[in-house]
């Protein structure tokens, strides 16, 4: 048999697994079947229920303006497959092709899907971590108890963590009136992500908003009262401070443990692929019948000198499910390479911010357009004399221009005025934290060469 | 090669006589993605190009800065923020918005469903014991006069007044004064200076006034950014006034000719009225109301496509030639209302994408729904009808159709 006729019998009925039933996985699903893919598809989640979408969860859904269980994912066509909900994934065999169920079941598959994404990272104290009131947002019942929590009228909230999703949570519970602390053990919120500049532009608009925001501390200890409701926080500097609500928004935790002894080139950063979203082994070998896609990805970029590279985005999940799917069911010579500028949004304090391109991959910023103060301006991200990534607060409409200049390896700083230049637009030093603190509030890092590397170690350490 | 002298296109899609179909000239025209003209200002016809021009923060909307001064420059009276850059476009646009759209008036359009509705029977009902229909005169044109006047809070029984300042300055857009005679500017430089004065005079009544229209609430407004002067106020209504009104007719009769002239599509859409949604944006690619930005400014040095425009230079977006693009739409010459993907220019794009874009859509689904499901049989009268002079906002100038 032609390899051609091997991979019309695959798609007419081969069976593929899909394992992580979250945005990749159904994003993958629907692109099988609208490229033809008629054989047998089981969806293995450990989440129970339909899928659903995150980013809402420290948006909209705290707000209260929509439930919960309101993010249902839209379906673009039925899938038709056979779901295995509610019992994770806890072993991968490469030698028989079996993806292994906690309660013991086992399911054969031609070809896989690993998009099993990210976990809250949770407090590090579990006794304290288990006190009502302490809580992370990663999934639809997190989001459902904060926003009970919220709506009961809390003394105050502490969050624990000024990333993306601590911000958010923090300018929620300012539009909600609602006293809120904010612990960043960083100089400034999103540094980690965006660098000191933003960060401090961060700083204004959340003391602008009227948070109380402390940088610089760690917090030590979450305490009790005898109902085990959490009542105070104790900070690394000695002081104290009462609340009844702490949300733990301390990034994520790659779920690659279940692949721990299946070869696969899977760590704390993910699992390596190639830009075909092919899994590779710890050898650094391409698999032929394991792809990957999704958070849970660690994937080159040759823009980014072919780094590997980790991140935390809505679209790239979305976009590297099609390239994934596409590929499981073409031949070597039609398949695609995933090869997408990063882009990524947030809306915190009434602005939107958004970023394209890798800030982290940066050595220097500058402000292209627009007025920092106001919070509506542009900056781009240049490394060794080229750009590399751009973030915009209330003035998106620009960055298709800046995605091009990456594109192209534009020179920085962008040479050329504009009519809402600023005056003094000089480069300054991007300058991000320490590679521990980056790894927290970063959603795309900058991972190394090495694919099989396992030397990174866990970058996270409690406060 | 990107750039080549190629006047004699431009020339000829200018040219009256292509009024009717300048489709294939504008594909004679995309050969040169970026075409150096005789006088030093570039024309723009492919879609990557556009696209990219109308995100490149370099690109000003600003005549002032042009080299070469434009003919018919406003520089001595506030512009309109559709001629201005950021930061000041910005805040005008955002000051106007407040009162249009999300998030701070998020229901204004919608609401509005049941009024356009109403506007639209009324107007069809006085077709009855017409045995002939001008879908011009009699529709298209006093649909969206009526919602402009309404929605700016200017008196309905004073079209007649700046129906004729308003046709002046639309006259003036491609004043070239190689062949044009002065009068035709020198006429748009004065209803400008009266569509002011008109609009000023309204203004200064609604100062202190209650009320719902926007040139009230303009005048009113307490938000945290302030309020706009009164010049940028009229500024705002000239603009808001004149978009209103000559670009919504053009896509309501430029849709009702392309149904005419798809019958198929026509049948389907009295079938689905649902169908209306997707046919609309198509439209908007295939038959869209505004053809050509005459004129942006490089604030800097621009590369496109390899080409250097120098700054100072001008620039002319050829927006209907993009939206035919074969390298971005496949099969773009067939109107197509189940097209995917159908990111058109038929609104721009960018930071000018079309304010009252929103209007005109709604506007134009509410009106083809209206018009296929109550005419009886329509047929065209001529085809290709008659056209209007400006090459930019191009239409048919009278639609006549017969039904049974
Ligand atoms: C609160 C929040 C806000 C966000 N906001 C934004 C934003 O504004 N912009 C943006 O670009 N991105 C945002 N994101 C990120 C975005 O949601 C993610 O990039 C996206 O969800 C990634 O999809 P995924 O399918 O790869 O992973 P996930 O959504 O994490 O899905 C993985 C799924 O696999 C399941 N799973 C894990 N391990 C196993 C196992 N062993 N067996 C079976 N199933 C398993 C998980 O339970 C989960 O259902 C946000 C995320 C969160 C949590």
């Amino acid at each position: 048999m032609s390899s051609a006729d091997t991979l019309q019998a695959f798609k007419r009925d081969g069976r593929i697994a899909i394992v992580g039933a979250s945005l990749a996985g159904l994003r993958a699903a629907e692109a099988l079947r609208a490229e033809g893919f008629t054989g047998s598809l089981t969806m293995i989640g450990d989440e129970v229920g339909e899928p659903y979408d995150r980013p809402p969860l420290s948006k909209q859904v705290l707000t209260g303006w929509v439930p919960a269980g309101g993010t249902t994912l839209p379906r673009r066509r039925d899938i038709d497959a056979e779901w295995l909900l509610g019992v994770p994934a806890d072993g991968l065999d490469l030698a028989t092709n079996h993806v292994h169920l906690a309660d013991g079941r086992e399911v054969p598959f031609d070809r896989v899907l690993i998009s099993t994404g990210v976990r809250a990272r949770p407090w590090f104290v579990e006794s304290e971590a288990d006190l009502d009131g302490v809580f992370v947002v990663r999934t639809r019942e997190h989001a459902d108890g904060l926003q009970r929590a919220l709506a009961a009228g809390p003394s105050r909230v502490l969050v624990i963590g000024a990333g993306f999703t601590g911000s958010e949570i923090a300018s929620i519970c300012r539009e909600r009136d609602i006293p809120v602390t904010v612990a960043e053990l960083a100089p400034a919120p999103l540094v980690g992500a965006l660098g000191a500049m933003i960060g401090e532009v961060a700083s204004d608009m959340q003391r602008a908003h009227g948070v109380d925001l402390r940088c610089g501390v760690k917090v030590t200890h979450l305490e009790g009262d005898a109902q085990g409701h959490f009542r105070r926080a104790h900070f690394s500097d000695g002081s104290t401070i009462d609340a009844d609500v702490a949300v733990v928004a301390l990034g994520g935790i790659r779920n690659t443990d279940w692949l721990r002894d299946s070869g696969l080139a899977a760590g704390v950063w993910g699992i390596a692929c190639d830009t075909g979203c092919r899994a590779l082994t710890l050898d650094g070998l391409i698999t032929d019948d394991i792809f990957v896609a999704g958070d849970v990805a660690r994937c080159p970029n040759p823009i980014y000198e072919y780094r590997l590279i980790s991140l935390e985005h809505w679209a790239n999940a979305v976009e590297q499910a099609e390239v994934a799917a596409h590929n499981m069911v073409s031949a070597q010579a039609d398949r695609w390479p995933h090869l997408t500028i990063p882009t990524f949004w947030s809306i915190q304090f009434g602005v939107n911010i958004k970023s394209v391109g890798v800030p982290t991959f940066a050595d220097e910023v500058v402000v292209t357009q627009g007025s920092v103060p106001d919070h509506r301006f542009v900056a781009a991200y240049g490394y060794q004399g080229r750009v590399t990534a751009a973030v915009s607060f209330n003035n998106a409409k620009w960055l298709d221009h800046y995605r091009q200049l990456i594109e192209t390896a534009a020179p920085f700083p962008p040479p050329c005025p504009t009519p809402d230049g600023p005056a003094d637009a000089k480069p300054v030093p991007v300058d991000f934290p320490s590679p521990q603190l980056l790894a927290q509030g970063a959603t795309v890092v900058v991972t190394g060469h090495d694919p099989s590397e396992r030397r990174v170690t866990a970058a996270w350490q409690h406060r | 090669m990107t750039t080549t002298e190629t006047p004699d296109i431009l020339h000829q899609i200018l040219d009256y006589s292509a009024r009717a179909d300048p489709y294939p000239l504008y594909a004679e025209l995309r050969k040169t993605p970026v075409a150096r003209q005789e006088d030093g200002s570039y024309v723009i016809s492919t879609y990557r190009e556009l696209t990219g021009l109308l995100h490149n923060p370099h690109l000003s909307s600003d005549v002032r800065n042009l080299s070469r001064p434009m003919p018919a420059t406003e520089a001595d009276t506030t512009p309109s923020f559709i001629n201005l850059d950021p930061p000041d476009h910005d805040r005008l646009r955002r000051l106007a918005m407040r009162h249009f759209g999300p998030p701070h008036t998020p229901g204004l359009v919608d609401g509005m469903r049941p009024d356009l509705t109403a506007i639209v029977n009324g107007l069809i009902d006085d077709f009855a014991g017409k045995e002939r229909i001008d879908i011009v005169d009699d529709f298209a044109y006093p649909f969206p006069v009526t919602v402009i006047c309404h929605l700016l809070g200017v008196p309905r029984e004073d079209e007649p007044r700046f129906h004729v300042w308003v046709n002046a300055i639309v006259d003036s857009l491609d004043y070239d004064p190689k062949k044009d005679p002065k009068e035709k500017l020198d006429n748009g430089v004065q209803a400008k200076e009266d569509l002011r004065q008109y609009l000023g005079g309204l203004l200064e009544q609604r100062h202190g006034r209650p009320g719902d229209d926007l040139l009230t609430r303009m005048a009113n407004d307490d938000g945290p950014e302030g309020r706009m002067t009164d010049d940028e106020i009229v500024s705002t209504a000239n603009l808001l006034l004149i978009a209103g009104h000559e670009t919504t007719v053009n896509l309501i009769t430029n849709g009702m000719l392309t149904l005419l002239r798809h019958p198929q599509v026509l049948q389907r859409l009295c079938d689905e009225p649902d169908l209306i949604v997707r046919l609309v944006e198509e439209l908007l690619r295939y038959e869209p109301p505004v053809h050509i930005i005459p004129w942006r400014a490089a604030y800097s040095d621009i590369t496109v496509a390899d080409t250097t425009i120098p700054k100072g230079s001008q620039i002319m977006l050829m927006l209907a030639s993009g939206s035919r693009d074969p390298d971005r739409f496949d099969d773009p010459d067939r109107f197509d209302p189940d097209r995917q993907d159908n990111q058109h220019l038929g609104f721009g794009s960018g930071i000018h994408l079309c304010f009252g874009g929103p209007m005109a859509r709604l506007e134009t689904q509410i009106a083809l729904n209206a018009l296929v499901r109550r005419l009886d049989r329509p047929r065209l009268v001529a085809d290709p009808p008659p056209y209007r002079p400006s090459p930019v906002l191009r239409g048919p100038i009278h639609l006549h159709i017969e039904q049974s």
